[in-house]
């Protein structure tokens, strides 16, 4: 064999390795969630979601966790979306480039990489202890509000970064002032890619775990909240609290609670996903 | 009235994005103020040399080693996982798969990393570490391999995502121009179009490895609560991540020298993850210098 | 361009030298070319002449550079590239399945529109070629590179600095380093695509210097846009519009007294 046919012979084989890794991530994907609804889907019930947790795995549902959830959902969004959006705003419309808007980005990239347990422990000093929230919703809604916000802020600074300047170049030349631009031409131009960069954090926030055990948040809570000074648990705690049981009565209810969770993440990457592509095809 | 409107406008922006520095600021604190109390009581070196790990035992030991050991070895397992079938995919994706393929592909390999991670510690500890005690008779119900193993799938597209996007900011016309002279697709990939997306690609496993550090869940579901100094992937160990989580489910005092370890493990993790962030944003700043 | 099989490197590229002494014919026959649903080439025959240099002319997006890339396949890689029809160098369909592309293009070098050296050393950048192709000899190395520097006339610029990156070099450097790349696997065919396109007038005019001498030795094809830069250097001149071939000959007959309408509008500068 000359070199030439070895040198064909090593791309080829290269190739299919390439094809194999590419499928081997996605098989194994399916691998995981086939067996997760094996072991979950019947389950799965209206009681499910509707009943209390209880100490027997077959009468357990997940209707705290599940509210706790939403709870911490809709606050991590009241907290995180202005809070976010505004500082996104600021860098990319307002901020010269100086020496804090260097520091500020240099710092925005790196909480973006700082694990989220880390998180956890700022929110159980600060929020917890000084200010005496205790392991509240609130508390948990504000550590992981800090948790995503680099994430809206990258996200959402790449929309603005996509609007034409042309467009503001119009608005300003019509005598609208800065903030006039920015809420009536910017923001309404780049809100589908926003939407997009905070839906997937949203996603992200649904998902955590780690930084709320250290928080405080229960494994078992007898009551939904009902205010944001409540105790929670949150479906990822009553998933990892499940998983933790010998019993196997409760690993099928991981498996179940796991198939919702799957399904709110999904679905919320789902719509992330088409407004993405909907808003990308506006700029084309 | 307009002027002033506006001006209120832009100091209420401003804010918001000092709330970013804020954050900072308020983790170094906290962890440096619970970990100088740490270390009043704990001598420094003991904490790096002691090689015994027992804080909530009766004879206490605070060697942050066994749990150094375990983070390391699992996020070794991880990306020796993820860096093989990581890059493969993304010089398979970038180099050769057509683009309906590629544009199909890829964010499907990215819902991998929208997966909440409780779910990959059900998965290690349910799934992966039965079957590869079929394989290893006398693999622990607790390990660090299968918790390795799993979150190496778990970054993969860490790596395939950001390594192609720095694979595709490589200029076609240099690819042609390998081809041109008779260069394979592979040749043209490693010779070519690697070395040039070389510094991007460096990025996408900094942040991997950093990632992998600081990953809690899945150990701490399927790795174990054992600290202990070893490089057997067959055993349960205790990694930082799963300790900090250990004693945040237990009873511990708020002031106790037991709370306080966990921010002693916890700064020590942050330094970890903030020498590997900052190295990758110096590589992706040089980077960005070198395409502009 | 039939896959022979060689003991060993050096050797194949020797046996390649052998076929220089040979010009090689080029013959295309009834060739036409698809993006998905668009034709870009609708049915072309052409023989190119041997030790020549023959320019293509012709309007943006009338078919030139896909018609040129296809004489060493660069086309293979687009998604939705489509080909029909017969193109024989030497004799030989290069389109076949047992025609090994790789050697195809050793055989047929090719420089582009941008200069476009590697981000290497100016050593490596002309040492590519023979490097992938398995050869570790490096006093064969050596001895090619510089050959191949010289004759891209770039030799005395370089000759201190081959370690240095080729991108430090000019624009009008870097297209030569790339002609040198090309050389140094000694190819019998040189495709040009545009090679003066972004270089000033004093570096195009080296270029062209460049181009009269290497005729001497290689079968060369340049697609240009520049009317002035065909007629000073082509021996022949091949005119196309909208995937056609409107006129082909020499390039003293296609300026001076083209058959065609078309051809004279275009080489008046009427339309284009």
């Amino acid at each position: 064999m000359n070199s030439i046919q070895k040198n064909r012979l090593k791309d080829q084989l290269f190739k299919f390795w390439g094809i194999f890794c590419t499928l081997i991530g996605l098989v194994l994907l399916i691998v995981f969630i086939g067996d997760i609804l094996i072991d979950g889907i019947s389950r799965i019930d209206w009681g499910f979601i509707t009943d209390l947790p209880s100490r027997k795995a077959e009468k357990s549902g997940i209707y705290t966790a599940l509210m706790g959830s939403i709870w911490i959902l809709l606050l991590t969004s009241l907290i995180a979306i202005p809070v976010g959006v505004a500082a996104a705003i600021y860098l990319e419309e307002y901020s010269k480039k100086n020496w804090l808007s260097g520091l500020l980005e240099i710092n925005i990239s790196n909480l973006a990489g700082v694990p989220s347990i880390i998180y956890g422990l700022l929110g159980l000093e600060v929020f917890v202890r000084i200010m005496s929230l205790g392991a509240s919703v609130l508390a948990g809604s504000l550590t992981l509000s800090l948790l995503i916000l680099p994430i809206i802020i990258v996200a959402t600074r790449e929309a603005i970064k996509a609007v034409p300047s042309s467009i503001k170049d119009a608005s300003y030349a019509l005598g609208a002032s800065k903030w006039q631009t920015i809420w009536l031409q910017i923001l309404p131009a780049s809100g589908g890619g926003i939407l997009t960069g905070v839906i997937l954090a949203l996603s992200r926030a649904v998902g955590e775990t780690a930084p709320l055990i250290v928080v405080g948040a229960l494994a078992y809570v007898p009551f939904a909240p009902q205010n944001p000074m409540d105790e929670f648990s949150v479906l990822p705690i009553q998933i990892f609290n499940w998983i933790s049981r010998p019993q196997h009565g409760f690993i099928e209810n991981a498996a179940a609670a796991i198939i919702i969770l799957l399904l709110i993440t999904f679905i919320m990457n789902g719509i992330a996903v088409y407004f993405r592509n909907k808003w990308q095809q506006k700029w084309k | 009235m307009r002027k002033i409107k506006e001006l209120v406008i832009e100091k209420s922006l401003f804010t918001s994005a000092l709330v970013t520095i804020a954050v900072t600021v308020g983790i170094i604190l906290v962890l440096a103020v619970e970990a100088v109390r740490f270390f009043s009581e704990v001598s420094i070196l003991d904490f790096f040399t002691d090689t015994q790990w027992t804080p909530l035992f009766t004879e206490k030991h605070f060697g942050i080693l066994p749990l150094l050991s375990g983070t390391l070895l699992t996020s070794f397992i991880a990306i020796a996982v993820a860096l093989p079938i990581g890059l493969s995919i993304s010089i398979y994706l970038s180099e050769y798969a057509p683009r309906s393929f590629r544009k199909t592909v890829k964010p499907l390999l990215e819902l991998l990393a929208a997966v909440p991670t409780v779910v990959y510690g059900f998965f290690a500890l349910i799934v992966v570490t039965p079957f590869l005690q079929e394989i290893i008779p006398n693999l622990s119900g607790f390990n660090s391999l299968s918790a390795g193993i799993v979150m190496g799938i778990m970054i993969i597209p860490y790596v395939s995502s950001l390594s192609e996007d720095a694979l595709h900011a490589v200029p076609q016309s240099l690819r042609e121009a390998s081809y041109g002279m008779g260069a394979t697709k592979l040749q043209t990939a490693f010779k070519v179009a690697v070395p040039a997306a070389s510094s991007g690609i460096i990025v996408s496993i900094i942040l991997a490895i950093s990632r992998a550090i600081g990953e809690t869940m899945i150990v701490a579901i399927a790795a174990g609560q054992q600290p202990r100094l070893t490089l057997d992937p067959t055993v349960p160990i205790e990694t930082i991540t799963a300790y900090i989580v250990q004693v945040s489910l237990g009873d511990v005092q708020h002031g106790s020298i037991e709370y306080r370890t966990i921010f002693a493990a916890g700064i020590t993790l942050f330094v970890l993850t903030f020498l590997l962030n900052t190295l990758s944003y110096r590589i992706r700043k040089k980077y960005h210098l070198k395409y502009e | 361009m039939e896959p022979t099989i060689h003991k060993n490197n050096t050797q194949d590229l020797k046996v390649n030298e052998v076929l220089q002494k040979k010009p090689p014919t080029i013959e295309v026959k009834e060739v036409k070319v698809w993006y998905d649903d668009f034709m870009a080439i609708k049915g072309i025959d052409i023989a190119i002449k041997p030790n020549t240099v023959t320019a293509f002319i012709g309007p943006s997006g009338c078919g030139k550079s896909t018609f040129l890339r296809l004489f060493n396949r660069m086309n293979d890689y687009i998604d939705g590239y489509k080909m029909e029809g017969k193109i024989k160098i030497n004799g030989k369909n290069i389109n076949k399945k047992k025609v090994i592309v790789e050697v195809l293009r050793k055989e047929i070098g090719m420089v582009f529109q941008k200069p476009n050296p590697f981000p290497k050393s100016i050593f490596e950048n002309v040492a590519y070629g023979l490097k992938i192709q398995g050869i570790k000899d490096k006093n064969f190395i050596q001895k090619r590179v510089e050959k191949a520097l010289k004759q891209a006339d770039l030799w005395e610029e370089v000759k201190d600095n081959l370690k240095k990156s080729a991108l430090a070099l000019s624009g009008g450097q870097q297209q030569r380093l790339c002609i040198a790349r090309t050389l140094a696997v000694e190819p019998s065919i040189i495709l040009m695509d545009e090679p003066t396109s972004a270089l000033d007038p004093i570096s195009t005019a080296k270029i062209e210097d460049l181009i009269r001498e290497l005729k001497k030795k290689y079968t060369i094809i340049i697609v240009t846009h520049n009317m002035q830069q065909a007629s000073r250097i082509s021996d022949y001149t091949a005119f196309f519009y909208i995937g056609d071939l409107i006129e082909y000959g020499k390039t003293k007959k296609i300026f001076t007294n083209p058959e065609k309408k078309q051809t004279e509008n275009y080489i008046t500068g009427r339309f284009g």
